[in-house]
C-alpha cells in the first residue's frame, strides 16, 4: 500500500493491548511498528494530504489542525492508558514504514533514556487569569460632582487596577515556585492570546509541570489549596487545571538541552 | 479566586503542547540519512505567528 506514515509517538513494548480500532488522524487505524524492542505508533496517511506541501497549507487551516490536534490527542490519550508514550511533535511524517526504523535506530539511546526518565509521570497544566474588576459590568461610580472629581475618580480606578496586575503576578510568581517545587520539572508556556483560548481575563501564567502520576492526587489538592490562601483580595484571579497530560511538554529536553535541564 | 477544572480539552491547550511540544524530529536526519526522505515539516513560523499576538506579562515587569 502506498501512503506516508505518521507518527505519534515511541514507547516500549505494551503491558496490555491497545484499544481495538483505535482511529487517529486522517480517519486512519492507529497501529504499532515494533523495532530493535521499541515501538512506534503511525497511521498511513495519504500523500495527497501529509506530504510536505499539502500539510504546510493544510496547517493553516484552522479546522483542519484541530482536527487533526484532536485525533493525535486521541491516539496518545489511548496510549497513556497503557503506557508511559514518548509523544512525538505533530505533523511527523515519514515516506514508509522503513524510514520509521531507521529514525528509531538513529534515536534508539535517547529515546529509551527520555522513556525512563518519563516513565510513569504525566503533566499537568496550570493557567492564572487575571481580569480587573473594570472589565468586568461596571459598578455604578457615583456621579461626580465636578471635573476634578472625576480626574479623582479615574486615578483611583487605574490605582486599583495596577494593584490588581501587581497582586496576580505576585500570586502567579509564587504558585509557580511552589509547584515548581513539588514537580520533578515545569516548564513555562507563552501566556495565551485570549482571541484564541477565548478565555477571559488575561492569561498571566501558562505552565506545565511533571508530577509522578501517584503524586498527582497532591499535586491538584496543592494547586486546588492555594483559593483559600488568597481568596480575600485576589477575587480577580482565576486559576485553571489542565490533565493529566502525557508529558508533551517534557518530552524534548533532552535532545534540546543536554542531559540535564 | 476560582479553580476551574476543564473536562474538555480546549484547543489552545492542545496546540501549547503539540506545536511546541513533543519530540523533534530535527531535520537534519534527512541529511545523514539522505535515503530517509524525511518529510518534517516546519512548524515554527505558525507558532511565532500565533506568539506575536500575545505580549509578555512577564516581559513588562523586566
Amino acid at each position: 500500500m502506498t501512503g506516508l506514515r505518521y507518527v505519534y509517538a515511541v514507547c516500549r513494548p505494551l503491558g496490555a493491548p491497545l484499544q481495538a480500532e483505535l482511529t487517529g488522524v486522517a480517519g486512519a487505524p492507529a497501529k504499532l511498528l515494533p523495532h530493535h524492542g521499541l515501538i512506534a505508533v503511525v497511521s498511513h496517511v495519504p500523500e495527497y494530504d501529509f506530504a510536505e506541501e499539502p500539510l504546510h497549507a493544510h496547517l493553516e487551516d484552522l479546522d483542519w489542525l484541530s482536527a487533526t490536534a484532536r485525533a493525535h490527542q486521541g491516539v496518545i490519550d489511548a496510549l497513556t492508558v497503557v503506557t508511559t508514550p514518548l509523544p512525538l511533535r505533530l505533523g511527523t511524517v515519514f515516506r514508509d514504514d522503513s524510514g520509521v526504523r531507521v529514525m528509531i535506530e538513529a534515536r534508539e539511546e535517547e529515546f529509551r533514556r527520555t522513556l525512563d526518565r518519563l516513565e510513569g509521570r504525566v503533566e499537568w497544566g496550570v493557567k492564572v487569569y487575571a481580569e480587573p474588576e473594570s472589565e468586568q459590568p461596571e459598578q455604578p461610580a457615583g456621579k461626580a460632582a465636578s471635573g476634578r472629581d472625576y480626574l479623582r475618580q479615574r486615578r483611583q480606578r487605574a490605582r486599583a487596577h495596577e494593584d490588581m496586575w501587581q497582586k496576580a503576578e505576585e500570586f502567579a510568581t509564587r504558585l509557580h515556585e511552589t509547584l515548581s517545587g513539588y514537580a520533578e520539572a515545569a516548564k513555562l508556556h507563552a501566556p495565551q492570546n485570549a482571541a484564541l483560548s477565548g478565555a477571559a481575563g488575561r492569561n498571566v501564567l501558562n505552565a506545565a509541570y511533571l508530577v509522578p502520576r501517584r503524586d498527582s492526587e497532591e499535586f491538584v489538592e496543592l494547586v486546588d489549596r492555594t483559593k483559600d490562601d488568597t481568596r480575600a483580595d485576589l477575587s480577580g484571579v482565576r486559576v485553571e487545571l489542565t490533565g493529566p497530560w502525557a508529558a508533551y511538554s517534557f518530552a524534548g529536553e533532552l535532545t534540546e538541552e543536554g542531559v540535564q535541564e | 479566586m476560582t479553580v476551574v477544572e476543564r473536562r474538555e480539552i480546549a484547543l489552545v491547550d492542545l496546540l501549547d503542547r503539540l506545536l511546541a511540544g513533543g519530540v523533534v524530529i530535527k531535520g537534519d536526519i534527512t541529511l545523514r540519512i539522505a535515503d530517509v526522505d524525511l518529510v518534517r515539516i516546519d512548524l515554527n513560523a505558525l507558532i511565532s505567528s500565533v506568539n506575536e499576538q500575545v505580549p509578555s506579562p512577564w516581559g513588562e515587569l523586566t
